[in-house]
């Protein structure tokens, strides 16, 4: 009975192993749920502000934010960079940043420098490694993020746009398309992609209070904010759906191992048992 | 009596929405009353209550920590701030998150090459196929 011990404290732990990635897995598959609902909260404020900066634009045309003016010659671009604070979530920050670097080396050969602000941890570790300039992180924004934690790295790159230092900044997270499915996607957040169609105004405008250049630069800035948050919050929705699915594949393959493993105990132990009765047969029949 | 539409959102969550006869806030100029028909009307908030008189004569009180009022002739629009707001606390906020960003570049090992980088992932990534591969084989 020799190799049968071995093998039952391999069963034992392999089975350890399995209770661990069950149990993540249950838990992810819990706060898809809240994290999916937070999604889904924020998303008013977005569509109204979106609204509102519509309305202005229409009211006041003379009047051009720099955020919404595109610049000509791009000499340096922010990214800001959403990653999860903790690992276990299969390939989902690796493929953004494989992304994510495919682009940077893109910038880099033509010449144009890139800055980096991290959120989460992953993120953070990452780009300390690789010769980029990183500006500004901020990490463990946990299960519940606020737009408060983000104000400031938003601030940096937003500062960076209006002293001219950048020209471009763009926001890379993993898009929640649904709980199989993740995709890492970069969308520009300034200058804001300008709005498209807008009906036929009718004569009027706002009265605004101070003045419509104040009013308009903290209706951007709050919108640029929000579309961040929102990121984070996809983000924070992909994480878990990842780590569900990663986990769920590590506790099949355990189980599955587990099968083997037995199998093999089981033959070892039948070999065993063949064995001693032969003895005595052999012994019986010498005597 | 006449009505309007009124939307109150903060950035994490919808926070009101209804049928109002009036909304009451305090605007960075004043106190503002918007009865229905106003004319429209853009301003920041400052932190403070957001009232409003629902058709019944009820009355509801937000608190808003800032924000952003509108007021179009069918819809008033309050788009509220989750944290209070000021420009040296947003300033503290961004050089926070500079610090932590000098703060991890100051103990990095030693910059790696982008090519490097790009190497190491690509690493990861063979690792993640051969683990996808050997599921499959698992499988049959």
């Amino acid at each position: 009975m020799a190799g049968t011990k071995e093998i039952r404290t391999k069963i034992k732990s392999v089975q350890n192993t399995r209770k661990v990635t069950r149990a993540l897995e249950m838990v992810s598959a819990s706060k898809i749920r809240r994290a999916q609902d937070k999604m889904r909260a924020s998303r008013p404020y977005a569509r109204l502000m979106r609204q509102v900066i519509g309305h202005i634009a229409k009211a006041n045309g003379d009047y051009k934010h720099p955020f919404m003016m595109e610049r000509k010659d791009v000499k340096r671009v922010g990214y800001v960079v959403i990653s999860t604070d903790r690992g276990l979530c299969g390939g989902l920050n690796s493929t953004l940043f494989r992304k994510l670097i495919a682009e940077i080396r893109t910038h880099q050969q033509n010449g144009v420098e890139v800055d980096i602000v991290a959120i989460g941890q992953k993120a953070a570790t990452f780009f300390r490694r690789i010769k980029v300039n990183l500006v500004g992180s901020v990490t463990h924004l946990g299960e519940n993020p606020q737009v408060a934690q983000l104000i400031g790295i938003i601030k940096v790159m937003l500062d960076g746009f209006t002293e001219g230092r950048l020209d471009r900044v763009f926001l890379c997270y993993n898009d929640f398309v649904n709980t199989m499915v993740q995709k890492s996607t970069t969308d520009q957040l300034l200058p804001l992609p300008a709005s498209d169609t807008l009906e036929t105004a009718h004569d009027w405008d706002y009265i605004y209070e101070p003045n419509a250049v104040e009013v308009l630069d903290s209706v951007l800035t709050r919108y640029v904010e929000s579309l961040v948050y929102q990121g984070a919050l996809e983000n924070l929705a992909s994480e878990h759906a990842a780590r569900m699915v990663a986990m769920k594949a590590a506790s099949d393959n355990a189980t599955k191992l587990i099968g083997t493993l037995q199998l093999v105990y089981n033959k070892a132990r039948q070999a065993a048992i063949t064995q001693e009765i032969s003895e005595i047969v052999g012994g019986a029949a010498a005597v | 009596m006449s009505t309007i539409r009124c939307d109150i959102v903060s950035a994490e969550e919808e926070i009101f929405h209804g049928t109002v006869t009036l909304v009451v806030a305090t605007g960075e100029m004043g106190e503002l009353g918007i009865a229905p028909r106003h004319a429209p009307l853009i301003t920041r908030l400052k932190p403070g209550q957001v009232r409003v008189k629902l058709e019944n004569g009820d009355e509801q009180f937000f608190y808003v920590s800032g924000g952003i009022l509108e007021v179009q002739p069918q819809v008033v629009t309050v788009l509220a701030d989750t944290a209070i707001r000021a420009k040296d606390l947003d300033e503290a906020a961004a050089s926070k998150a500079k610090a932590e960003a000098e703060k991890l570049l100051a103990n990095r090992t030693d910059a790696m090459e982008i090519a490097e980088a790009q190497a190491q992932l690509a690493q990861a990534v063979a690792q993640l196929q051969a683990l996808e591969r050997l599921r499959k084989n698992l499988k049959h």
